[in-house]
């Protein structure tokens, strides 16, 4: 637990937490390795997990029929994969996989939806950090969409 | 710098020796310099004549130590770059230049250098990479973001894949989506902002892109310390004379094709993304 603490207090998204809750976020949190090629999730599985990339690097791919697997996003160290946890019917909406030897820490999503119904300053610092993900997300996202890279001389 | 001829309004005629395509859309001509010779700095352009069509303003994507040789890197957009796309070697073409700022290269030796290309502004900004890496002891840590739509639009990759081997240049490249099997970053190029160390005391950003995408990374790099005093852009406006007297490119009291492309953010903050402008 202790090495996971530290973890979390290095990770860019934890930065400034307080250490309590710190403490109670390091309970739900465990070491997790994936090889290259390796599914982390897939469309349609159980959100029960949040990950903190600290090493390596992931991609997130939805699945087109005739078209194959489209690559939408790559994550590396100091991202987080995973907000599906948070928000019902906690289902993933895409699949995800290793594409470089990863090593992350793993949130138990339930475990700490329950504890922040305990503790609502603990649920009001995720809902904080997560939505300024979704929305960091969301940019990008319509940034990509639109094709950014158009004329220039 | 020299000029291709003394009226600066007259077109030289100069022979291609190369035409490469680069992607489905983007191709580079190598054009033969006219016997009174050609040199240029990183960051102008020139004004390339279809006889017949028109012309247009295209930077130059070559190395500014080879004065053998005019190399422009150019994505068929509109009717003249679609025209020149169907050009052959040994036929002709019309050339007007250089024109304009250049990236400051020379000022920030012994800085931090972060070049940020967004689609075809990789072109404008390869001048400085081949000067850097020649000059490369002269500068502290170099890094190149490079974003594009996907893998297969993704111009000069034999180049980028033997740079991505030095170790002395850190190179990201994104794109926009791609197939499985594609081991590159996928997400827009502000996406790898957050993941890139720089020191904000000694680093000096050059952007090229598209306005919105050089938009999008200043703020990234104001979040991570950088003012507009260390953020050169370069800005993209319709030309025709490129020399200041046609008004076309004016964006309020500057014209682009004089006072830039190259501008250093902090003398364009007021005008940079203004709707009336
Ligand atoms: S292009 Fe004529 S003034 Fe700039």
């Amino acid at each position: 637990m202790d090495n996971s603490k530290k973890t979390l207090e290095l990770h860019p998204f934890f930065e400034g937490m307080d250490p309590d809750l710190l403490d109670v976020m390091a309970c739900c949190a465990c070491h997790r390795e994936y090889q290259p090629g390796q599914f982390i999730y897939r469309e349609g599985d159980e959100a029960d997990q949040a990950l903190l990339i600290i090493e390596g690097k992931v991609c997130v791919e939805i699945f087109a029929a005739q078209r194959g697997s489209l690559v939408i996003q790559t994550l590396g160290p100091g991202d987080i994969l995973g907000w599906s946890w948070l928000f019902p019917p906690f289902k993933r909406r895409f699949d995800a996989r290793a594409i470089e030897l990863t090593r992350a820490i793993a949130l138990d999503g339930g475990v700490l939806r329950q504890k922040a119904d305990e503790d609502h300053r603990l649920g009001y610092e995720l809902l904080k950090r997560f939505s300024r993900l979704v929305v960091e997300r969301l940019q990008a996202t319509r940034l990509q969409i639109i094709d950014i890279y158009g004329k220039h001389i | 710098m020299k000029a291709l001829i003394k009226d600066i309004m007259a077109p030289a005629v100069c022979v291609i020796q190369k035409f490469r395509k680069e992607t489905q859309d983007t191709f580079t001509l190598e054009l033969s310099p006219p016997e009174e010779g050609f040199s240029f700095s990183p960051g102008q352009f020139n004004m390339l004549y279809m006889y017949g069509i028109g012309e247009v303003p295209i930077s130059i994507s070559g190395d500014p130590a080879d004065t053998g040789r005019i190399i422009h890197t150019i994505r068929a957009y509109g009717a003249v770059t679609s025209r020149m796309m169907t050009l052959k070697k040994q036929e002709m073409i019309g050339v007007r230049g250089p024109f304009g700022t250049h990236w400051p290269i020379e000022d920030l030796v012994g800085r931090d250098i972060l070049l940020v290309a967004g689609g075809i502004g990789i072109a404008p900004l390869r001048p400085v990479l081949f000067h850097i890496l020649s000059n490369r002891t002269r500068y502290g840590k170099v890094l190149l973001l490079y974003g594009e739509r996907t893998p297969g639009d993704l111009i000069f990759r034999n180049q980028i894949e033997s740079w991505r081997g030095r170790f002395d240049l850190e190179l990201e490249v994104t794109v926009d989506s791609a197939r499985e099997g594609w081991r590159g970053n996928v997400g827009v190029v502000t996406t790898l902002m957050p993941r890139i160390v720089l020191d904000p005391s000694n680093t000096a950003a050059m952007l090229c892109g598209p306005e919105i995408m050089m938009h999008y990374t200043i703020q990234e790099l104001t979040k991570k310390g950088l003012r507009d005093d260390q953020i050169y852009i370069s800005m993209e406006r319709n030309m025709r004379c490129g020399i200041g007297l046609c008004g076309h490119c004016q964006l309020g009291p500057t014209f682009v094709c004089k006072d830039g492309p190259v501008f250093l953010l902090s003398k364009v903050r007021h005008l940079f993304r203004k709707r009336e402008l």
